[in-house]
Formats: C-alpha cells, sequence, structure tokens
C-alpha cells in the first residue's frame, strides 16, 4: 500500500492548513501520523486513492511523495501487536516507524509499518501469511 | 586587439584629458602633481590616480561629475540608490551609438544574429539593463522584444507566440521563469529558446548549469554597471573562457588597500573607460570581486578577460569577523543537490551572531524518514561550515516559501542593526 508523506514547515498553522487542503479535495483519512522535529514535519497519511490525492497536492505546492508501507491486521487480544511484531523480527524485517488505527466499519485494530528493507519483508510476509488489509 | 602599453595609455590619457576640466579630478589629481594628462607617463603613473567611488558621485550629484555640456547629453540612467542619494549618469548621442556598437559585437560573439527574436526582461528605465541590451540587440538588427521585467505568465505566452530565441534577464528570474514554465500549460517544445544573457547579479556555475538544463538553452554572464556605462562591459565567452572585457574599458584588479594585484589574483575590479564623453569614469571601484587575465582566447578574443564576479563587496556579510558571501552559500546549495532558492537570515543572540539558511525542500530533496531528511541537512550543514568557517543553522522551508523576484534575488535579511 501507498502511503503519503508530506513535507510540512512548522509554520504557525500549517498542519491545521494542510488538514483543510485534504478536506478541500474530499480526500478521506483513514489513518495519519506526524513526525516532528524543531523545524518541520513529516506527515504520513493512508488515504483511499493515494496517487490521486497525490497530484492534487502537489498542484497546491505541497512537497509530497508515495511511501510503499505495510498495513496489517492485528489480532484483537492482549498481546496481538507484539505477536506479529516479534514473528517479523525473527524474520529480521527492520521497523523504520509504525501508527496503529482501527477501522470504523469493523473495529479491526491494523498498523502501518514502514520498513527498512522491502525484500526482506516480502519475503518474511510470504513465510507468515499475516492477515494484512 | 591587442595593444601595447602605450596604446592603452594613449586612450587612458584622452579620458584623463576629458576629465581634468572637472573640479573634482582637478583638485584629487592637482593633490599629486599630475596637472595634465601629459604627465602620466607610465601604466605605473597611471596607477597613481586616486580611485573614484560612488561617494565621489553621490558627492557630486546629480551631474557634478558630467564631462560635456548638458546640451551634449541625450539621456540620463541612474543607480537605484537603495540608501541615499542615486547615482546619476548621463550619455551623448555618441556613448549611446557606441554603447550599442559594443553590446552588438558581444551578442554576436555568442551567436546572436539578426534572425533572432530577443525578449528582454530586464527592468527598462532608469536602470540600464533593459535600455541597454534594446539598444545593443537593434544595432545588431535582431528584433527586440522590450517586455520588461515581471508579469511572468504574459512573458511566457509571448515568448511562445512571438518565437523569442533569445532571454535577456538577471539569473533569478530566468530559474524563476524555468519554475513557472514546468507549471504552466505551455511546453518547452512549444518554445524557440536557445539562448540567455544573464546578469545584474553574482551567481555561480552550479546555478548556471540548474537554469541552462531546466530552460535547454545555453546561458551567458553579462557584466557591467550603469557608472561604467551598463551591460555589456564584458560578456561571457563562447567557450566559457572567462568573460571578455570590451577594449573601451581599461581593468585593474586591487587588493582591499588600493594596491595592485597580479593577474589571476581576487580582488576588487577597477575600470577605467576609453572614448566615452558624457560620463567618463577613471579608476572606478565597481565593489565587484573578480580576477583578470590578458591574452588570446581560443574563441577568437585578443585582450582582457575577468572571471565571472564571484561576489560583490557590497553583498559581503561580517558575521562573526568572519567574511560570508552568498555566493558561497549558493554554490554548496547546489552541490548538495538542492535548489538555489534560499534566503541568508543574519540575526543576533545576545552578543553572537547567528546566520540561518533557510533552504527550500523539492520533491527531488524531500524523504519521507526524518532520519533520511536529517541526513541531507546535516551535509548541506557542514558542506556550507566548510566553505564559510563559521556555524550556520539550516531550515527547511516549503517551496514557493522564499519570495521569488522579477529582477535582482534578494538573498539576505540582516536582522542585527533593526533589532539594535
Ligand atoms: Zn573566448
Amino acid at each position: 500500500m501507498l502511503q503519503l508523506s508530506i513535507f510540512l514547515e512548522n509554520a504557525k498553522g500549517r498542519l491545521a492548513e494542510v488538514i483543510s487542503l485534504l478536506a478541500e479535495c474530499k480526500v478521506n483519512l483513514r489513518a495519519l501520523s506526524l513526525a516532528d522535529t524543531k523545524d518541520y514535519g513529516v506527515l504520513r497519511i493512508i488515504v483511499d486513492n493515494p496517487e490521486e490525492t497525490a497530484v492534487k497536492l502537489r498542484e497546491r505546492k505541497v512537497v509530497v511523495s508515495l511511501t510503499p508501507v505495510w498495513v496489517l491486521k492485528v489480532p484483537d487480544r492482549t498481546g496481538g501487536l507484539a505477536e506479529v511484531l516479534n514473528q517479523l523480527v525473527q524474520q529480521d524485517v527492520v521497523v523504520e516507524y509504525m501508527y496503529a488505527f482501527v477501522e470504523k466499519e469493523n473495529e479491526q485494530a491494523l498498523v502501518v509499518l514502514r520498513v527498512q528493507d522491502k525484500a526482506i519483508m516480502e519475503k518474511a510476509m510470504q513465510t507468515l501469511n499475516l492477515p494484512v488489509k | 586587439m591587442d595593444r601595447t602599453e602605450e596604446q592603452w595609455l594613449e586612450g587612458l590619457r584622452e579620458t584623463v584629458d576629458k576629465v581634468l576640466p572637472i573640479r573634482h579630478y582637478q583638485e584629487s589629481y592637482g593633490a599629486i602633481g599630475i596637472k595634465r594628462a601629459e604627465d602620466i607617463k607610465s601604466l605605473k603613473d597611471f596607477q597613481r590616480l586616486p580611485l573614484t567611488t560612488k561617494e565621489d558621485l553621490r558627492k557630486n550629484y546629480p551631474f557634478g561629475l558630467f564631462a560635456e555640456p548638458m546640451e551634449n547629453i541625450v539621456r540620463l540612467h541612474a543607480s537605484s540608490g537603495t540608501t541615499g542619494k542615486p547615482t546619476v549618469v548621463g550619455y551623448t548621442r555618441q556613448d549611446i551609438t557606441l554603447w550599442a556598437k559594443i553590446v552588438a559585437n558581444e551578442l554576436k560573439r555568442v551567436g546572436v544574429t539578426k534572425k533572432d527574436v530577443v525578449q528582454i526582461a530586464y527592468g527598462y528605465g532608469l536602470f540600464t539593463g533593459g535600455m541597454g541590451l534594446h539598444y545593443g540587440c537593434e544595432e545588431l538588427g535582431a528584433i527586440v522584444v522590450p517586455i520588461s521585467g515581471g508579469n511572468t505568465a504574459r512573458q511566457l505566452m509571448l515568448m511562445r507566440d512571438f518565437g523569442s530565441t533569445v532571454l535577456a534577464c538577471t539569473p533569478s528570474y530566468a530559474l524563476y521563469l524555468a519554475e513557472s514554465l514546468e507549471e504552466s500549460q505551455i511546453s518547452r517544445d512549444e518554445l524557440k529558446l536557445k539562448i540567455g544573457i544573464f546578469g545584474a547579479e553574482p551567481w555561480t556555475e552550479g546555478m548556471r548549469e540548474e537554469i541552462e538544463a531546466r530552460l535547454g538553452i545555453k546561458a551567458f554572464d553579462i557584466y557591467g554597471l550603469s557608472e561604467i556605462m551598463g551591460p555589456g562591459v564584458a560578456l561571457e565567452c563562447p567557450a566559457h573562457q572567462g568573460l571578455h572585457i570590451d577594449e573601451h574599458f581599461y581593468p585593474e584588479i586591487l587588493d582591499e588597500e588600493g594596491n595592485p594585484l597580479p593577474d589571476g589574483e581576487l580582488g576588487e575590479l577597477v575600470i577605467t573607460s576609453i572614448e566615452k564623453e558624457g560620463f567618463p569614469v577613471l579608476r572606478y571601484r565597481t565593489k565587484d570581486l573578480t580576477t583578470l587575465h590578458y591574452g588570446t582566447c581560443s574563441c577568437g578574443h585578443v585582450g582582457w578577460s575577468m572571471d565571472r564576479v564571484s561576489a560583490r563587496v557590497d553583498d559581503m556579510l561580517i558575521i562573526r569577523g568572519v567574511n560570508v558571501f552568498p555566493s558561497q552559500v549558493e554554490e554548496a546549495i547546489l552541490l548538495e543537490g538542492f535548489e538555489p532558492h534560499y534566503l541568508l537570515v543574519v540575526y543576533r543572540v545576545g552578543n553572537l551572531d547567528q546566520l540561518e539558511v533557510q533552504v527550500e525542500v523539492s520533491e527531488a530533496t524531500f524523504f519521507d524518514e526524518v532520519r533520511e531528511l536529517e541526513g541531507r541537512q546535516d551535509r548541506l550543514k557542514k558542506r556550507i561550515e566548510d566553505a564559510l568557517g563559521i556555524s550556520v543553522r539550516i531550515r527547511l522551508v516549503e517551496p514557493k516559501s522564499i519570495p521569488r523576484s522579477e529582477g535582482k534575488a534578494v538573498r539576505v535579511i540582516d536582522k542585527r542593526n533593526k533589532e539594535g
């Protein structure tokens, strides 16, 4: 799945501006996470039509890139996420970052994973056969 | 044309002769015992003559240093003069003709012909850029489009509709046009543009490569100052062997104390005009830093050449006692793969000067991973710090957040004095 990554200058109100811009473009935000540094932030979002949304944002002078990520279903029980992660670690997958969200329709917990090495992750997914979104 | 010392002296003496009736020169030259042009027996004598500065022009505002009666003057130009009075220059009919011929010759050398359509996007008016190129192109017989600066959408439309083949403007505006072209409905294939004549502000080799790649043209650096004549004092060689100085200008390079420096050493360019009537200049301090070379070029030019002006003395910032030029920062930015849209902000925290360099992030320099982005930022920081010798703070900003200029770009905001 492709995630949209957006560069945000930490100017006052810029985050709200970009979120409003997404609303204007009628984009349904399924998940969102913000990585923050002193000067700028990287807003990461999961939307229904990432490519189309990227085009719209670029037209509005927003710096955006499409990043491949994995969206995995997390078993609905204590330690469910730990289970998934431990399995991946055993397959040598290195996670760069992750964030979780819950799908409205069925209250399914999901986790977005960005990994260091795509090939290792693909192999791990084949071996483990983890449920994906 | 190759000239001997005596031939140069002949021209220089003529200029001295022309200015000696002016009180300013009478007084300053009289003080060192030069009463007549013949008192200058060698180039060494010539180099004893006091330098002329922008301040001298201001003191004699507006017409005090003109060498012809006002009835012989047919045009005035003036510098923008951001502080105090502008500097005013006057041209006789003969000066205008000479200027046009000089510019026409130079343009011919880089391949501009009477078949070309030249879009002059330099400002027209008191600034010499627009009119200087204009008369030169007409002299050459090219088709002039005197569009002046600004109104970028219209610039691109007419560039397409008129089939402009040559663009003349500041390098920063050329880059802005390139950027606007990429976003416009006009494709590069619809344009006939092939040559760019860019000047009026210092720029780097990296900037040239950027403009050439994005506009798909050959870019040449044109040099000039209104106080000397305007654009055309020198134009870059087609083989990129520096800028060839026209033979109507005698150049010198001086160190900070005003001592002559040998060929190839970096210093301030000082120029004396030859055959100019209305406003001859003698040993005028340009405040531009460059190096000089004398010789025969592979393109056929014989005489003086100068390197691209790397910096203006006036653009120099002194930060924590260190000399800093915006062009050094520009070079580092381009080398690290960022786009040359940047701003230097100097401010003070306590008693310590701080330099913040703002650089725009683009699709090419943006990474989803903060670590990666910070890595790029660190590499840029290190490269700038290595070049300047002082620590800097890098701030990545969003595209188009640094204002674009239609004339000379604003590269520096110095907040130190205002904050007290
Ligand atoms: Zn040459």
